[in-house]
C-alpha cells in the first residue's frame, strides 16, 4: 500500500490539474477572446457566460498546488522557487482578471480599464502556465534535494512555445464554450474563432510531440521502444481523429460535440504528458517516491479527498446544472 | 545593489497578508449577515430584509473577489518564497491547508455562483441555503488557517526525522494548545469588524435621511450584535493572552516590553519606547502591579522577561509592543462605543442622538485596524521563528535571488495599489448608492419619503453623491 500511495497521489494531482485546465481553461479562454467581442453588449454576454463559475474553477488551481505541497512537499519546494517568476506573474494576471468580473460591472460606464484587465490578465495567466509546464518538462536543476538553478532557467524557446500553446488551447475551449452557452451573434463569431484556435493548437501538439523526444532521449525511449510502441501509436492516431471530429463539429454547428471534442483533445495531451513524464515529479531527477510526503500525511489527506471530492464534484455539477441552457441577453450580473 | 532575500520575502509576505486579511475578515462577517437577513426574510416575509440582503450581496461580491485573488497569492507564496518552510514542515502544515481547500474553498467558491447569480434561477430557500453554505465555508477556512497558524506558534504532536517535521497525532496538531482561544478570538473579530461597517453605513443613511427603514434595521441589528460580541471578545482576548503567556512567554514579554524576569511586582507599561540596545524602556509611564495582575492573576506575581532568552531569540520588541497596545486600545474604544449605544438604546434615545450616530458613522475602519494590529502582534511576536523552536524565519526562505524577490515585491505593490484602491472606491460607491435597486429615481424617492420620526441631523449631515 505504502508503495502505491505516491502513485495514487500523483494521479490525484494530475486529475486536479486536468480539471483545473479544463474548467478554468474555458473561462480563461473567454478572457483571451474578450478583445474580439464586437460590442459592449457582446462583451457583457461573454463575461456573464462564465461569471457564476470562474471562482469555483480557479479553486482547482489551489487544489493542484496545495495537493502538490501535501503529497510531495520536497517537489513543491523545488518547483515553486524554480518557477518563481512565471508563477508570480501568473498570480498577478489572475488578480487582474479575477477582480475584473465585479469591477467591470460596478464601474460602468467607465470600465475600459477592466475590459483590458480581464483580457490581459487571462492572456498573461495562460502564457505563464505554459511557461511553467514547459519549464518543468525541460527539467529542473537540483542539488541535494533543493533547487540549484538560476531565476531565468524556466525561460527557453520550448517554454515560450508552451506558453503560446496554452493560449490557443484555452481560446479553443473558450470559443466552443461560447458556442454552447450563447445564441446569436457571439456564438457565430465564436465558431469563427474556434477554427484558427484548433489549427494552432494542433500545430503546437505536433511541435511538442517532435520536440520533447528529440531533446529528451528517455522520452523517446518511452514512446518508441518495444513493447510500448505497440500500444502507444494509438495516442497520436486517436488525437488526429478527435481533431478531425472537432473540426467537423465546429463547422457543422454542433456546439456541444465541438466543446466535448476540445476537452477530449486536452485529455489526450495530458495522457501524452503523463506517459512522457511518469514517474518523475521533478524531471529529470526526482520521482514521485523520492519527493513523497510521509505516509501518515498522505493517508490523512487522502481520507479527506475520498470523502470530500465526490461531494465537491456533486455540488459543482449541481451549480453547472442550475445555470444550464442558453444565456439570455441581459441575464447575468446580479 | 545587494538585496536580502529573507528581509524582502518577509516584507512581501507581510504586505500581501496585510491586504489579504482585510477582505476575509470582512466577508466572514458579511456572509453570515447576508444569510441572517435572508433567513429573516424567509421567516417574516418582510421585503426589507430581502432588499438589504441583495444590497449587501453586491458589496460582498466585490470584497470576496479581492479576498479570493489575494488569497491565491498567499497559497502559492509558501512555495515560491518560503520553500524551505514548505519542505521542513510540509508534512504537518500542508494537510491542514489541504483540508481548508477541500472543506472550505470549494464550498464558498462554488455556492458563491448561486449566491450572486441565482436569485432568479433557484427558489428562495435554496438561495438561502447557498448563502448559509458560503458563510459556513468562510468560517471553516478561518478554522484551518488558525489551526495551521496556531501549530506554528506552539508546535505539538510531531517529531523531527531527518530534519523534517513528521506528524504523530493529527488531533493534537489540529487542536494545538493555543488554537481554541485564537480561533474564537479571530472569528469574533471578523463578525465585529463587519458589524461596525454595517453600523456605520446605517448611521450614515439615517443622518442623511435616506433609506430610513433599512438604516434602522442595520443600526439595530449591528449594534445588538456588537453589544453581545464586544464584551465577549474582551474575554476571548484575555483567554488568548493567558494561553500565549503559558506557551509563548517571550511573546508576552515583548507585548508588555517586560525585560527583567526577576522583577516583582511587574508594573503595567502604559507607554514606553522599548530600547533593544540598553535592554530597557526609555521614558516609561507605568502603573504598579497591573501587569502582575493581568498575566499571573496575583498581586506580586512575576513572569519571564525578554532577558531570560538570548538576544537572538527575541522578537523585535517595539512593533509587538505597539501593535498590541493599538489592538487593545481600539478594543477599549469599541467597548465604550457599545456601552454608550446600549444605554442610549435602553433610554430610547438611540435615534434622537445625532452625535452618537455621527460618531459611529466614522467608525467603520476600527475592526480592520484592530485585526491588522492583532495579526502583527501575533506574527511579529513569534519571530525570529517561523515555526516556534523548530525553524527560524531566516532558514525558511527559498533559494531565490534577492533581485527576483525585489522585482516581484515592486510588482505586488503596484498591482495591489491599483486593484485595491479601485476596489475600495467601488465598495464606497455602492455604499453611497444604498440599498435600493440601482435605478437613480428609486433611491431619490426613498429619500423624499415622509419620515415618521422627526430628526434634524439629516440636513447638515453628509450629502448623497459627495
Amino acid at each position: 500500500m505504502e508503495h502505491y500511495l505516491p502513485v495514487i497521489w500523483g494521479g490525484l494531482i494530475g486529475t486536479a490539474i486536468t480539471l483545473y485546465v479544463l474548467l478554468d481553461g474555458f473561462d480563461l479562454g473567454v478572457g483571451i477572446l474578450f478583445p474580439f467581442g464586437k460590442s459592449e453588449a457582446e462583451r457583457d454576454h461573454m463575461m456573464n457566460s462564465v461569471a457564476p463559475f470562474w471562482d469555483g474553477n480557479e479553486t482547482w488551481l489551489i487544489l493542484g498546488g496545495g495537493g502538490l505541497w501535501v503529497a510531495f512537499p520536497s517537489a513543491y519546494a523545488i518547483i515553486m522557487p524554480a518557477m518563481y517568476i512565471p508563477v508570480i506573474l501568473m498570480l498577478l494576471g489572475l488578480i487582474f482578471r479575477g477582480v475584473a468580473f465585479e469591477f467591470r460591472f460596478v464601474s460602468k460606464p467607465h470600465h475600459r480599464l477592466w475590459d483590458f484587465a480581464f483580457a490581459a490578465g487571462s492572456i498573461v495567466a495562460a502564457f505563464c502556465q505554459g511557461l511553467v509546464l514547459g519549464g518543468v518538462l525541460s527539467g529542473i536543476d537540483v542539488v541535494d534535494g533543493k533547487f540549484a538553478g538560476g531565476p531565468f532557467d524556466f525561460l527557453s524557446p520550448f517554454g515560450i512555445m508552451c506558453g503560446f500553446g496554452m493560449i490557443v488551447g484555452y481560446a479553443l475551449l473558450g470559443s466552443t464554450w461560447l458556442m454552447v452557452r450563447i445564441e446569436g451573434g457571439v456564438a457565430d463569431r465564436a465558431r469563427k474563432w474556434a477554427f484558427p484556435a484548433l489549427v494552432l493548437l494542433l500545430a503546437f501538439i505536433v511541435a511538442v510531440s517532435i520536440w520533447t523526444p528529440l531533446i529528451h532521449p528517455h522520452i523517446a525511449d518511452r514512446w518508441f521502444s518495444a513493447p510500448n510502441i505497440y500500444v502507444l501509436w494509438l495516442v497520436p492516431v486517436v488525437t488526429a481523429l478527435v481533431a478531425l471530429f472537432a473540426m467537423r463539429k465546429i463547422d457543422g454547428h454542433h456546439p456541444l460535440s465541438a466543446f466535448a471534442a476540445s476537452v477530449a483533445l486536452f485529455l489526450l495531451c495530458f495522457l501524452g504528458l503523463g506517459i512522457s513524464t511518469f514517474p518523475y515529479m521533478v524531471p529529470p531527477t526526482l520521482t514521485v517516491w523520492d519527493t513523497a510526503a510521509v505516509p501518515a500525511s498522505q493517508l490523512f489527506t487522502l481520507f479527506g479527498v475520498l470523502v470530500m471530492l465526490p461531494i465537491i464534484l456533486l455540488y459543482t455539477a449541481f451549480v453547472y446544472w442550475t445555470f444550464r441552457g442558453k444565456l439570455q441577453p441581459g441575464e447575468g450580473y446580479h | 545593489m545587494d538585496f536580502d532575500p529573507v528581509l524582502l520575502s518577509r516584507i512581501q509576505f507581510a504586505f500581501t497578508v496585510t491586504f489579504h486579511i482585510i477582505f476575509p475578515s470582512f466577508t466572514i462577517g458579511l456572509a453570515a449577515w447576508i444569510a441572517t437577513l435572508e433567513g429573516m426574510w424567509l421567516w417574516s416575509k418582510n421585503e426589507r430584509y430581502h432588499k438589504l440582503a441583495r444590497f449587501w450581496t453586491k458589496i460582498f461580491a466585490v470584497s470576496f473577489g479581492m479576498g479570493v485573488v489575494s488569497g491565491v497569492v498567499l497559497s502559492y507564496q509558501f512555495g515560491t518564497n518560503w520553500s524551505e518552510y514548505s519542505r521542513v514542515v510540509g508534512n504537518v502544515v500542508a494537510p491542514l491547508i489541504g483540508y481548508e481547500v477541500l472543506t472550505a474553498f470549494f464550498l464558498e467558491a462554488t455556492f458563491l455562483g448561486i449566491m450572486l447569480f441565482g436569485w432568479n434561477r433557484v427558489p428562495p430557500w435554496l438561495h438561502f441555503t447557498a448563502s448559509v453554505l458560503v458563510a459556513l465555508g468562510t468560517a471553516m477556512s478561518a478554522f484551518w488557517i488558525l489551526s495551521a497558524n496556531s501549530w506554528m506558534q506552539y508546535p505539538v504532536g510531531y517529531s523531527m526525522q531527518n530534519g523534517v517535521a513528521v506528524p504523530e497525532d493529527w488531533l493534537e496538531i489540529i487542536f494545538s494548545p493555543t488554537f481554541p482561544t485564537r480561533f474564537a478570538h479571530m472569528l469574533t473579530a471578523a463578525y465585529i469588524t463587519t458589524a461596525f461597517v454595517v453600523l456605520a453605513a446605517g448611521a450614515r443613511y439615517w443622518l442623511q435621511g435616506r433609506h430610513i427603514d433599512h438604516a434602522e434595521t442595520m443600526i439595530k441589528m449591528a449594534l445588538g450584535l456588537l453589544i453581545v460580541l464586544v464584551p465577549l471578545q474582551m474575554e476571548f482576548g484575555d483567554q488568548s493572552g493567558m494561553k500565549v503567556a503559558e506557551y509563548q512567554p517571550t511573546k508576552v514579554a515583548a507585548m508588555e516590553a517586560h525585560w527583567d524576569g526577576n522583577e516583582s511586582p511587574v508594573p503595567f507599561v502604559l507607554f514606553a519606547w522599548p530600547n533593544e540596545e540598553t535592554e530597557s524602556n526609555d521614558f516609561a509611564i507605568t502603573i504598579p502591579h497591573v501587569a502582575s495582575m493581568l498575566i499571573t492573576r496575583t498581586w506580586d506575581g512575576k513572569f519571564p522577561g525578554l532577558k531570560d532568552v538570548p538576544a537572538e531569540d527575541r522578537p523585535p520588541v517595539a512593533p509587538v509592543f505597539f501593535s498590541f497596545r493599538i489592538m487593545v486600545g481600539l478594543g477599549l474604544i469599541m467597548l465604550a462605543t457599545v456601552v454608550v449605544g446600549a444605554v442610549l438604546w435602553w433610554r430610547r434615545r438611540l435615534f434622537s442622538t445625532g452625535l452618537y450616530l455621527k460618531t459611529v458613522s466614522y467608525m467603520w475602519p476600527i475592526g480592520f485596524l484592530a485585526i491588522v494590529a492583532g495579526w502583527y502582534t501575533t506574527e511579529i511576536g513569534r519571530q525570529p521563528w517561523v515555526v516556534h523552536g523548530v525553524l527560524r524565519t531566516a532558514d525558511a526562505v527559498s533559494p531565490v535571488p534577492g533581485g527576483s524577490v525585489a522585482t516581484t515585491l515592486a510588482l505586488f505593490v503596484i498591482v495591489y495599489g491599483i486593484v485595491f484602491s479601485f476596489g475600495i472606491y467601488y465598495i464606497n460607491r455602492l455604499l453611497r448608492r444604498g440599498p435600493e435597486p440601482t435605478g437613480e429615481g428609486s433611491s431619490e424617492s426613498s429619500a423624499r419619503r415622509p419620515i415618521s420620526f422627526a430628526h434634524d441631523a439629516g440636513r447638515d449631515a453628509i450629502q448623497p453623491g459627495e
